[in-house]
């Protein structure tokens, strides 16, 4: 009970936080800055559900873009045809990829992982050819005409809620299934745990912020194209997660914000922008396969260096 | 009934294509239990020393059967030694890693061939006729020579690779090694040689494919890998991973499923056919149709 009381009291916490830097700190802002720092945020809600995926959970998805159409799509879909607020759209956006997620991990998830991957990938283009080919959803051109909803609050009240989510989740027994899964699956399996379960439902908790991410983004320039969704984007974001750390959910959230910032500043070579990730990519897999962080959080990092200090001794011991 | 039989001969020809880079897949999943997704960009890149070797012979300006000859066979030998550079650069450092991180490898392989193609060769590029083309009509049927030369050139590589796999020396060691890599290299065999060799003849066969398709098609572009290689790959899992006759029966019933599919139903749906074939036979039969059912060990 107390434990819950401090949990709502963090999340009221940072809720209040974002929102004060929306109402006090961002009209005051560089509207350039702001918008970095949204496309942030979107990115982040994105990773997060890729590192319980593919970090936690050991499952190599590589068409998280594709489920980031699907809740864009049903977003902006619910407000154009059926007058469903931003908000509501938000949840409807996560709800639809969730579902989306479900329909492609259960048949896949069953067998090994590497199935998972072709499988993801192929789901992305066909997603993207699906929106292509189809008029009600805009075709190429795209869906325009919607409204102008995202902003810094909701774009963080929506990660400090995925963030607390995934968080939670993986603390929870369910999280310790989700990491067995990964590190060693038939001994999990002959444990009585039915990993198939355990792998579909964090495929789809995974797709469901990936689907909210895809909604934040129809609602912030009011118009969305598939071309926003393709394969590339599926591919940042694993890089972001190998990066990071697979094991970890603080060293993905700091990879995705370091390289969403990244092009901002390296606007000079960004044709080499996809050659760089490659080669982070399998130099990172031979060099140091665990990611900056391993499967340890910024917290434990920064814990291990405060009692590293000269002094203390004292406390440590 | 003659656009029927029009479309199975299309269907044929596609799928002797499938059949050549799902080789490559199919073996080197055998030896490694690897989804070599760099495969389909080894295929681009033979597309493109292809183009390259053809301008510098001059056979680009005068096609002729020996030029082209010459051409495919200076394409298929680019393609192994990029394959042996993939497999020695990339993967060897990762052999007793996670199957994860090989993945991820291999997926940064496969992004970078790609992307470094986009920024050498630009968006696309024509390609020329190697032979002298020509096509004739039987009973309604439209036969094109391009047609005959797919299936001439597959027939042969078939027939070569089913040789060196059934009646050599290395095509005995690359089977010990996909049957068990630890117990064929306590048995002498060099296993780390036999991988190579097995890049190596992979490639090749993609490097003859790339030419192949390149002649057909006349154009070819840095991401001409990436979905035919997944295709490949889709053909080569329906047959059943790990089996040669398996990567050829899935590559040509793949071939025929998708020309059916968008001359009958709609060509929207012709890259969705391959990933739907792909969970219908996960779902039904995981081994694939030639594959033998291998129980999990701990």
């Amino acid at each position: 009970m107390r434990q819950g009381a401090l949990a709502y009291g963090i999340l009221a916490l940072l809720l209040a936080a974002v929102w004060g830097i929306e109402l006090f700190l961002v009209p005051w802002t560089d509207p350039y800055l702001t918008d970095i720092v949204i496309r942030v945020g979107i990115n982040l809600l994105a990773v997060m559900g890729l590192a319980l995926v593919l970090g936690f959970t050991g499952q190599f998805s590589l068409g998280h873009a594709g489920f980031m159409a699907v809740g864009a799509y049903a977003a902006a879909a619910s407000t154009l045809y059926a007058g469903v607020p931003p908000v509501g759209g938000i949840v409807v956006g996560g709800l639809v990829a969730a579902l989306a997620g479900f329909g492609v991990g259960l048949p896949t998830l069953r067998l090994s992982g590497d199935y998972l991957a072709v499988v993801t990938l192929g789901f992305n283009g066909i997603i993207i050819v699906l929106i292509q080919n189809s008029p009600a959803l805009g075709g190429a051109q795209g869906l325009t005409g919607l409204p102008v909803a995202t902003t810094f609050g909701l774009t963080f009240t929506c990660v400090v809620l995925g963030g607390l989510f995934i968080r939670n989740l993986l603390v929870s027994p369910l999280g310790r299934v989700f990491e067995a899964v990964r590190d060693n699956e038939i001994a999990t399996r002959s444990l009585g745990i039915d990993t198939t379960r355990a792998k579909v439902l964090a495929f789809v908790v995974g797709a469901f912020w990936a689907g909210v991410s895809g909604a934040l983004i129809a609602y912030y320039r009011s118009s969305i194209f598939p071309s926003q969704f393709q394969f590339d984007r599926s591919i940042e974001q694993v890089a972001m997660v190998v990066l990071g750390g697979t094991g970890s959910l603080s060293g993905p959230l700091i990879a995705a914000t370091i390289l969403s910032a990244l092009p901002e500043v390296l606007r000079p070579v960004a044709q080499y922008r996809m050659v760089i990730y490659s080669i982070v990519l399998i130099a990172m897999m031979i060099l140091r396969p665990t990611g900056l962080l391993g499967n340890h959080e910024l917290s434990d990092v920064l814990k291990r260096l405060w009692q590293k200090r000269p002094g203390a001794r004292s406390t440590a011991a | 009934m003659t656009l029927l039989l029009q479309q199975l001969l299309n269907g044929f020809s596609l799928g002797a294509i499938y059949a050549l880079i799902a080789l490559g897949y199919t073996m080197v999943y055998g030896t490694l239990q690897l989804i070599n997704f760099a495969h389909g960009e080894v295929y681009m890149m033979g597309a493109f020393a292809a183009l390259y070797l053809a301008k510098v012979s001059g056979v680009a300006d005068n096609p002729t059967i020996p030029g082209a000859i010459v051409v495919m066979l200076g394409a298929m030998a680019f393609c192994a030694v990029l394959g042996m550079t993939i497999e020695r650069v990339a993967y060897r450092p990762l052999r007793n890693s996670s199957r994860l991180n090989m993945l991820i490898t291999a997926i940064g392989v496969s992004l970078l061939l790609q992307n470094l193609g986009l920024l050498m060769f630009g968006a696309l590029q024509d390609f020329p006729s190697l032979l002298p083309e020509a096509r004739w009509t039987v009973s309604g049927v439209m036969v094109r020579s391009n047609d005959l030369v797919i299936f001439g050139v597959t027939a042969t590589l078939m027939v070569v690779l089913t040789w060196i796999v059934e009646r050599t020396q290395l095509g005995r060691a690359m089977r010990a090694v996909s049957h068990s890599r630890d117990a064929a290299a306590l048995m002498g065999i060099p296993a780390d040689r036999i991988v190579v060799a097995t890049f190596a003849i992979g490639s090749v066969l993609a490097g003859a494919a790339a030419v192949l398709v390149a002649m057909d098609k006349h154009t070819i572009r840095p991401d001409m890998g990436m979905t035919f290689g997944l295709k490949a790959f889709v053909a080569a899992v329906l047959g059943g991973i790990g089996s040669v006759p398996g990567a050829v029966a899935g590559g040509l019933l793949l071939g025929l499923a998708e020309t059916l599919v968008s001359g009958y139903v709609s060509s929207t749906f012709r890259d969705a056919i391959a990933f739907l074939l792909l969970i219908l036979i996960l779902l039904y039969k995981p081994s694939g149709l030639f594959g033998k059912h291998v129980p999990e060990k701990v």
